[in-house]
């Protein structure tokens, strides 16, 4: 068998195979389940607390009845606030709210009571406020003699509908930018966390192998660009295999907490974060239909493909960079942060650049930074859903590729020195002068 | 006329301000048991570096077999270095089965080699172990079973007894002593003489990058004597030889004589057998290779 093959299988089984790799492959997304399906349950978690509230209603705007919340209880009192107020020791009531007369009607601002031993929860405080506000407004609706109709009316809702000029364009709806966004934004951070985590463990598998000296005899055996290219491969066909267990594993395990705990984790979620929809179910499910057919209309076939590329040509880029650096440290896990610094800092830009780019992916920002190789990488793969002119695409993509074949060769060439070199620091000055070595 | 299996000449190697191995020569017949010597530091482990390929050499040739060295030859060589290593968390028999594999053995031939070695070590019950599992002198086992598997024609030890108790240097020495009988060629880097009288034929020994000193064992021994001799008696004696004898008295049981240009082992016989002594002994006192060395290396440090 071909040596590279042996040593990218031995990379690739020896780490699958490993306890700590089984267990964060499968405990992650377990973890990430969890986590959603806890923090849904905080946010969906109100009061338990049974509460009965008397309602003092001298304005007569409330029409003598108040929707019942699931732990609220609204109850009238016929008698006055200072009656209710005496009582309230013996009675169950927890507080009592209070709805002075209405004097003038124009009045923007009307202030209403609510009288308890202890302040109300922020739940509550918004439950109470939202019915007056209503009641009020309907009761002002009735004062002023306005058509209710005439009201609804005048809330319009404004789409801004993009329409291409020519007709062979794709035409587009409202939700494409917004998708393109969302779909531009993961790629760039699987990019971003791949390149970080797999280049990482490269370099710490160079330098195990450096410290452990079976790279005397690995050498001997094969060349050192080869185990260097094995070692690349392997660990990028782990991370490949991880990042597919889990993409396939956290939709499949939300789907069962959903089922199991009955919560719907997405849309508690967004309804926890305050982002209480104010269109009706109709509305929803238009939006849905939408977002679907955008997503369909997607041209995946040729965006899967280039993110591959692009993930190929930045993960070679940066793990063949990591694996110089690891071969040039010793055993010091510290020393190695004056060579990594300058390999992460440009990883860090180009996740900011990208979120930037997201935003607005035609700025001259987001089109120089996705032609520069060191960005590219991340930024680009941001930018594919909105479909970037092809040539721009080509053009990075082969200087990505050009620049990614052309790193592997250098660290080749301080790998290839660094891993037989003991006992000595190397500095930035010492690689660069390894890669001219004869 | 004998085979040169491996033939160095004019070998250079240069790091950074230092030079390592300065203009080396030698060759190394077939079939022979080499030891490469040198203090520390002498570029034992460059120049070893350069023959398994590990490095290339700034200038100069090395020839395997009489061809410009190549990257196929390398599965040819067996080499143990000084600084073993091995995946601590791989399994032994994964381990030395991907090794062998890497040699240019298929995976049947590996996994048949292995099996033999690992019988004949009797530590079959090791396969499936990780290496981390083992003491230092098992692993030093392990090391050498990899050196070896590949059935290499030039097999490189560096210091191969180093960390290893009696028995089980014993062990590996009769396994290299059974491999040269069949025809595999040795190469022995070590800096302890004792093991190399021992075992090698012939060495060459280094200093400071340069070879100081080569050839056959018993020819350099020859010709560094002395013409020292030593002659034990059973009974106390005092002796008394002729004037132009240099006699030392080392003890009642025990003189040396240094001979002259002119004088023969066994005149100085007959003149103490004349006298009727209780003689037990007579030899020649060959300086050892260690004598040897310190003179070498010391002579030339002193420049």
């Amino acid at each position: 068998m071909n040596k590279l093959l042996l040593i990218i299988k031995r990379e690739y089984i020896s780490r699958v195979t490993s306890k700590s790799f089984i267990l964060t492959t499968l405990l992650t997304p377990l973890a990430i389940v969890l986590f959603t399906a806890v923090v849904t349950l905080i946010f969906s978690y109100e009061t338990d607390e049974i509460q009965n509230i008397a309602v003092v209603d001298e304005a007569k705007i409330l029409d003598g009845s108040i929707r019942d919340e699931e732990n609220l209880f609204f109850h009238f009192e016929k008698k006055s606030l200072e009656e209710v107020l005496s009582g309230i020791e013996k009675s169950s009531y927890s507080g009592v709210l209070y709805v002075p007369a209405i004097k003038e009607v124009m009045e923007k601002q009307y202030t209403v009571f609510y009288y308890a031993a202890k302040q109300p929860g922020l739940s509550i405080q918004f439950k109470i406020k939202d019915r007056v506000e209503d009641a009020l407004r309907d009761f002002k609706i009735v004062q002023l003699k306005l058509d209710k109709e005439q009201i609804a009316a005048l809330d319009t809702k404004i789409i801004l509908e993009p329409e291409p000029i020519s007709k062979d364009e794709v035409d587009s709806s409202r939700l494409t930018s917004a998708i393109a966004a969302v779909i531009g934004m993961s790629m760039g951070f699987i990019m971003y966390m791949t390149v970080f985590i797999y280049g990482m463990m490269v370099m710490r598998s160079v330098m195990e192998e450096k410290m452990n000296r079976i790279v005397e005899v690995m050498i001997s055996s094969v060349k050192p660009f080869q185990l260097m290219l094995g070692k690349i491969i392997g660990v990028g066909g782990v991370g490949l295999t991880q990042v597919l267990v889990w993409v396939i594993l956290v939709p499949v395990l939300l789907l069962i907490t959903r089922l199991i705990m009955g919560i719907d984790l997405s849309t508690n979620m967004s309804i926890a974060q305050g982002a209480t929809p104010d269109f009706n179910p109709d509305d929803m499910q238009a939006m849905v239909a939408l977002a679907m057919k955008e997503f369909n209309q997607i041209n995946w076939w040729l965006i899967v493909p280039l993110f591959m590329l692009f993930f190929l040509g930045g993960y070679f880029l940066y793990s063949s960079l990591f694996a110089a650096v690891g071969s040039a440290i010793g055993d010091d896990m510290g020393e190695s942060s004056s060579l990594t610094l300058p390999i992460t800092i440009p990883v860090i830009l180009a996740l900011y650049i990208m979120m930037q780019s997201v935003e607005s992916p035609d700025s001259s920002l987001a089109r120089w930074s996705s032609m520069f190789p060191l960005f590219s990488p991340i930024v680009m793969p941001a930018r594919l859903a909105f479909n970037p002119p092809w040539w721009e695409v080509a053009l990075s993509l082969t200087l990505l590729i050009g620049t990614a074949m052309f790193f592997v060769w250098i660290s080749g060439r301080i790998y290839r020195v660094g891993i037989l070199l003991y006992g000595k620091k190397a500095g930035m000055k010492e690689l660069v002068k390894w890669v001219f070595m004869k | 006329m004998t085979q040169i299996i491996l033939d160095l000449q004019e070998v250079v190697k240069d790091y950074d301000k230092k030079r390592a191995v300065d203009k080396v020569s030698f060759q190394l017949p077939k079939g022979a048991i080499f030891g490469l010597l040198g203090p520390n530091g002498a570029g034992k482990t460059s120049l070893i570096r350069i023959i398994t390929s590990i490095t290339r050499a700034d200038a100069g040739v090395v020839l395997f077999n009489g061809e410009p060295l190549q990257e196929k030859h390398s599965e040819r060589m067996g080499y143990m270095p000084e600084e073993r290593g091995l995946y601590k968390k791989m399994k032994i028999g994964d381990h030395l089965l991907y090794l062998a594999q890497l040699k240019g053995l298929s995976y049947k031939e590996a996994k048949t080699e292995l099996t033999y070695w690992m019988e004949k070590f009797e530590i079959m019950d090791w396969w499936p172990k990780k290496i981390e599992e083992l003491s230092k002198g098992m692993q030093q086992k392990i090391q050498f079973i990899v050196t070896i598997l590949h059935k290499p024609d030039l097999i490189i030890l560096d210091e191969p007894f180093s960390g290893l108790d009696p028995i089980n240097a014993n062990l590996i020495k009769d396994e290299i002593l059974n491999l040269n009988k069949n025809g595999a060629t040795l190469i022995f880097s070590t800096h302890r003489m004792e093991q190399v009288e021992e075992i090698c034929e012939e060495i060459v020994l280094i200093n400071n990058g340069a070879n100081v000193l080569q050839g056959k064992v018993k020819d350099i021994k020859n010709s560094y004597k002395e013409n020292l001799f030593n002659v034990d008696f059973s009974t106390p004696t005092q002796v008394v030889l002729p004037e132009e004898y240099a006699l030392k008295q080392i003890n009642d049981f025990k003189i040396q004589v240094k001979l002259g240009e002119n004088q023969s082992s066994n005149a100085l016989l007959q003149h103490l057998l004349n006298q009727n002594l209780n003689i037990s002994g007579f030899n020649e006192i060959l300086p050892s290779l260690n004598e040897i060395f310190i003179r070498r290396v010391g002579q030339s440090n002193s420049f």
